[in-house]
């Protein structure tokens, strides 16, 4: 029962295989054509294959073929369509490169693209010709390529031990491993050499010199026999994932984890090389962690860039990379091998002299007294083949001639106050004062001159005060105790500043990345809207980095330049570079190995989706670009940016969404209220209309006058009411403009009256207009339809014989228009509400309105800039008050 | 049957709109014997009935089917100076300020009641029917000798500057009218200060404080809103 549970594949495998099915389908296909060495008929494969697709039909075109002038190769090209080669200028020379822009805009389903690890010409948009690759695969265009086994990445190290020849122009593993198909052009290196020999590969004066470096029988039997387990590799995996897709069950082990320590050391590179090999033979998956202690060296600059560097590289070769922090290595590896299902522990041999391991024990014993069931090779490390280019590349630090010249001046010194004392103090009391001289040389000079420092300290010991004076003879050899004792406790009391001092230089470093990360997300955390953050991303992180920036947002289907700095333009070919980097979602410009010839560097704000902007970089200092340190900078302020204005887009959607259902709200309202302010008119209309054809002469002359009396204060009424729903359709879509011109208020108020005329009758009216009242800007029509509708309201909710008032007032730029009656007023608490739509304060006589004048009237007058607010009278009665701003 | 017997001295009237309701309801409310009716349902046969029938007054729906109604009065008005009222839904002051330039006479609102139209027809007809301009105009108080260039309110003679008497006088040979702001600027200041309208308001507002009892009710010089001003004559 149990085997045949275990044998059912699980549902995360078959997960895992219909969502790489998916991929599959969906996803352009990489056909790599691998041969171990130039010369092995890759491109003529690959053009052999083409040609075959061509035939099935398929729109096949050559993105970019090197028939290296090979007649036979050239033969296979009839038929294709080749594109032209792109021309770029380097340095006064024309290097033809492929036109990835051409063949993106030709968009052919096969592209034929050939050596793939060829480095692109300074000036293009790629670094490396596998990023074009990449970059058309993304496009959805297949791709066919040849590149020699020699370029992978991951076999890199062992082809230089191999053949001595160092590969500069390599491509990642995962080209590789992502290829649909790998085709290997395999021909024995006997024929490979003849055909050399026969020019076929070279021009002869080269092939000479080919064969002397590269082309020796061992090499190529090697190389060949590389690119084969490569390629049986693959099939096997492929064996492997088809076999376990169908429940075949087969002789292999339980999955490996394999898990690998950097510490920062040169070495690191190559321990993850080769836990990446091991990996791939016991095909497990793997992992590589660094652990951040407190104490030791590990805080250098260096030091840690190197680390960096190391997981990005066990990153591209397929880790999974974790930073750590504990204060002891060894517990933190297997705590976190325990967690992970790790089954082996990759470390190197410990290199250091056996004579550390009595003071402390080393790491390797640690991890084994440790490992429990985990198991733990230990791989040995060449060091010194690879020693040598390390220390080339690294940067050599200043010597402190300077400290040293202090140094030999504080011993100098120290000396000289000695000479008068000597005669007072034992010698040994003497060496504490040199003791004292070297602490000061490690706590202001640094390591190495007081290390120095310690060093001339015993030597002017020795020579001024131990008896025999004045030579470096010695007579008494319990001196060499004192002299041993003083050199070592200099040299571990300088490390020791030393170390401290680095320390506090790596705090403060951090502190200052830390307390400027803070400030940022300070400033983004009190930005509501994108201008504020993209202020804040501007001023902060020109203030920390020293650096000039832009920020680009993208607008509708480009990307504009949101904000930048004052002296920064960016012109159109940068705007390219951004735009790249937006739309790929990846670094360009500056810096990165896209688009390198760009002004700036330039990096996409994004969180897990989709880019959200652009951060353009302007950096002070050219090493900057590629200083791990301001990258890992910059990218914190990237990621805080991003998460800011994914805020704000957030925040945005549900305010939409408030806005939406609030719209809902208004709408069923107005829905309820149309469908009854529309009836119920028409009902007295049709039914008035009725009776009157139905029975006119049946109907009494009183009754008939009624009836049309009732019809006609109806229909005024609809008409009323379809003015107001027209006008607040109008004020809310938008489609009002004021057309403001100068108004005589006097003529304002005169029409307010004028268009009342049937309801004021002979109601009293008090108009206050000051003689000296000038033009004022408004909309005369919304104006005096303002005072219309709160004139109307007035008469209609205060008595036949109360007077109302309108009263006009200029003060400080300010228009005040107010309507006063003396009617019962509104309750405080509906005060604020009366302008709301549909609101209806409860009518004594029947007067109903629309619900629609008051919330008309606060439109207008908000167009106008200005604000409308009610207030019961204090000897009662109600107040409408607008002001208007005057400018 | 008075409209029968004496159809060739009645005014013609002629209807212009494609709503059939709506010109059923024009008939109902005109057919009392003072005028002959006449009806175009598209601005192409206003066009042809405005030249065969010679209509007195032209009653002119905006929203016809085949042409604008604004157009319809520009290519009357190149031949015709037939009193025109327009009758449109479109109560935006653009629209009544457009048609009023092109040359409308009118403008009513629908819906407009039946006593308005009337009336409107009324001032329409007597203005065009007049041969000249009647020399004294004389209304509810307000009396103005365009000869002897004297206004007199309710019995007193008053002083105007002159850019306000010849508002007034170009109000009162237009009286019952609207006169579009532009129109009276064209008129009494130039084509210059066509858009000035702060002049036109200061010169009405000072105009009123002397011939209106009340200048916060005017009863003389009424503003039609956004549009212009009309003198009242009855």
């Amino acid at each position: 029962m149990r085997n045949d549970e275990d044998a059912r594949p699980s549902p995360e495998m078959l997960l895992r295989v219909a969502q790489a099915e998916e991929a599959e389908s969906e996803r352009a296909k990489l056909k790599i054509f691998l041969g171990y060495a130039a010369g092995v008929g890759k491109t003529y494969a690959m053009l052999e294959a083409a040609q075959q697709r061509l035939r099935d039909g398929r729109d096949v075109v050559a993105a970019y073929v090197e028939s290296h002038g090979r007649s036979e190769t050239d033969s296979l090209l009839d038929g294709l369509e080749v594109l032209p080669k792109a021309q770029i200028d380097y340095l006064g020379v024309l290097l033809p490169e492929m036109d990835l822009d051409a063949v993106l805009a030709r968009r052919p389903q096969i592209a034929l693209v050939d050596e793939l690890a060829h480095s692109n010409a300074p000036g293009s948009r790629h670094e490396k010709r596998w990023q074009d690759v990449e970059e058309i695969l993304a496009a959805g265009i297949d791709v066919y390529t040849t590149v020699n086994i020699q370029h992978f990445e991951s076999l890199n190290d062992v082809v230089a031990q191999i053949t001595g020849v160092v590969v500069r122009e390599t491509v990642p593993d995962r080209l590789l491993d992502n290829a649909v198909e790998i085709r290997l052009v395999d021909i024995p290196p006997e024929d490979l050499l003849q055909r050399l020999h026969e020019g076929k590969i070279y021009i002869p004066e080269k092939a000479a010199l080919a064969t002397e470096k590269f082309f020796k029988p061992g090499n190529l039997m090697a190389l060949r026999e590389l690119s084969l387990r490569r390629a049986a590799c693959r099939v096997d995996d492929q064996m492997r994932a088809y076999m376990e897709s169908r429940s075949i069950e087969g002789p292999w082990p339980v999955a490996e984890r394999l898990l690998v320590c950097i510490s920062g050391s040169p070495y690191s590179d190559r321990l993850i090389r080769t836990t990446r090999r091991l990996a791939d033979e016991m095909k497990a998956t793997w992992h590589t962690v660094y652990i951040e202690t407190p104490g030791g060296n590990k805080h250098t600059r260096e030091n840690r860039e190197r680390v960096w560097r190391d997981m990005r590289q066990a990153e591209s070769l397929g880790a999974q990379v974790a930073t750590l922090t504990s204060t002891s290595v060894a517990e933190a590896l297997i705590a976190y091998a325990v967690r992970n299902n790790v089954t082996k522990i990759v470390v190197g041999k410990p290199s250091k002299p056996r004579w550390r391991e009595f003071l402390r024990q080393p790491l390797v014993d640690q991890i084994i007294r440790l490992s429990g069931s985990i198991d733990v090779h230990v791989v040995s490390i060449a060091q010194e083949q690879i020693a040598l280019p390390k220390n080339a590349s690294r940067p050599s630090m200043p010597i402190p001639w300077q400290g040293y010249l202090k140094s030999l001046i504080l011993v100098l010194a120290t000396s000289l106050v000695c000479e008068p004392a000597h005669r007072y103090l034992a010698p040994t009391n003497l060496v504490m004062v040199y003791l004292l001289a070297v602490v000061l040389a490690a706590s202001r000079l640094g390591r190495k001159p007081a290390m120095l420092t310690a060093f001339l300290s015993v030597m002017a010991f020795d020579f001024f005060f131990v008896p025999p004076r004045f030579t470096f003879a010695v007579t008494d050899t319990e001196y060499f105790i004192t002299f041993f004792a003083l050199f070592t406790v200099g040299v571990v009391i300088s490390t020791l500043v030393s170390q401290s001092r680095e320390r506090a230089e790596a705090i403060r470093e951090r502190e200052v990345q830390t307390a400027s990360l803070y400030y940022l997300s300070r400033d983004l955390a009190v930005s509501s809207d994108l201008t504020g953050i993209v202020e804040a991303m501007v001023k902060n992180i020109e203030e920390s980095l020293g650096a000039h920036i832009a920020v680009l947002l993208p607008q509708g289907e480009r990307l504009e330049v949101k904000k930048s700095s004052i002296d920064l333009t960016l012109d159109m070919k940068e705007s390219a570079v951004a735009d790249w980097a937006f739309k790929n979602g990846s670094p360009a410009g500056r810096g990165t190995d896209t688009l390198v010839s760009a002004g700036l560097l330039y990096l996409p704000i994004a969180t897990t989706g989709n880019a959200l902007g652009i951060l353009g970089v302007k950096l002070k200092d050219e090493a900057d670009y590629t200083s791990p340190l301001s990258r890992r900078l910059l990218q914190a302020f990237a990621t805080q940016a991003a998460l800011a204005i994914e805020r704000v887009h957030l925040s945005k959607q549900a305010e939409h969404a408030q806005i939406l259902e609030a719209r809902e709200t208004l709408e069923r309202a107005l829905l309820n209220s149309i469908s009854h302010d529309l009836r119920t008119p028409l009902v007295t209309i049709t039914g008035a209309l009725g009776a009157l054809m139905d029975k006119k002469s049946a109907l009494e002359a009183e009754t008939r006058d009624d009836l049309l009396a009732a019809a006609w204060e109806e229909a005024g009424r609809l008409n009323r009411f379809v003015g107001n729903l027209l006008d607040m359709t109008r004020l809310e879509s938008g489609a009002l403009k004021l057309k403001r011109v100068p108004c005589d208020v006097q003529d304002l108020f005169g029409c307010a009256l004028a268009a009342l005329e049937p309801q004021l009758g002979k109601r009293r009216i008090e108009v206050r207009v000051p003689a000296e009242l000038p033009l004022i800007g408004m909309d005369m029509v919304l104006m005096t339809q303002v005072v219309v509708n709160l004139l109307d309201n007035a008469l209609k909710y205060s008595s036949r014989d109360s007077s109302v008032e309108l009263a006009a007032g200029l003060a400080a730029h300010t228009l005040t228009l107010t309507i006063s009656d003396r009617g019962p007023g509104i309750p405080e608490l509906d005060l604020a509400r009366v302008f709301d739509k549909f609101y209806r304060v409860p009518v004594p006589e029947g007067a109903g309105g629309t619900g629609l004048g008051l919330s008309i009237c606060k439109g207008i007058v908000e167009a106008h800039g200005g604000s409308i607010q009610a207030k019961n009278r204090d000897q009662g009665g109600l107040q409408m008050k607008v002001t208007l701003p005057v400018n | 049957m008075p409209n029968l017997k004496s159809n060739a001295i009645l005014p013609r009237v002629l209807m212009v709109d494609d709503e059939v309701a709506i010109i059923r309801f024009l008939r109902s409310v005109l057919d009392t014997g003072e005028f002959s009716l006449h009806q175009a349902d598209n601005g192409h046969a206003a066009l042809a009935a405005a030249a065969a029938v010679r209509p007195d007054i032209i009653l002119l729906d905006l929203g016809l089917p085949d042409m604008d109604g604004v157009e319809v009065i520009r290519r009357i008005r190149e031949w015709s100076q037939v009193p025109i009222i327009v009758l449109s839904v479109r109560d935006g002051e653009d629209n009544k300020v457009e048609a009023l330039d092109a040359g409308a006479d009118d403008y009513l609102i629908k819906p407009f009641s039946v006593a308005e139209l009337q009336a409107r027809i009324r001032v329409s007809l007597r203005r065009s029917l007049q041969q000249s301009p009647e020399p004294l105009f004389n209304c509810c108080g307000l009396e103005v000798d365009l000869t002897h260039r004297r206004v007199v309110v309710r019995g007193n003679e008053i002083q105007l500057t002159p850019t306000e008497y010849d508002l007034l006088r170009l109000m009162v040979s237009h009286a019952g009218k609207v006169l579009t702001h532009g129109q009276i600027l064209k008129q009494i200041w130039g084509t210059a200060y066509a858009e000035q309208q702060n002049v036109l308001r200061v010169n009405i507002s000072n105009l009123r404080q002397k011939i209106e009892d009340d200048p916060s009710r005017p009863r003389h010089i009424v503003t039609e809103l956004g549009v212009g001003y009309r003198l009242k004559c009855d």
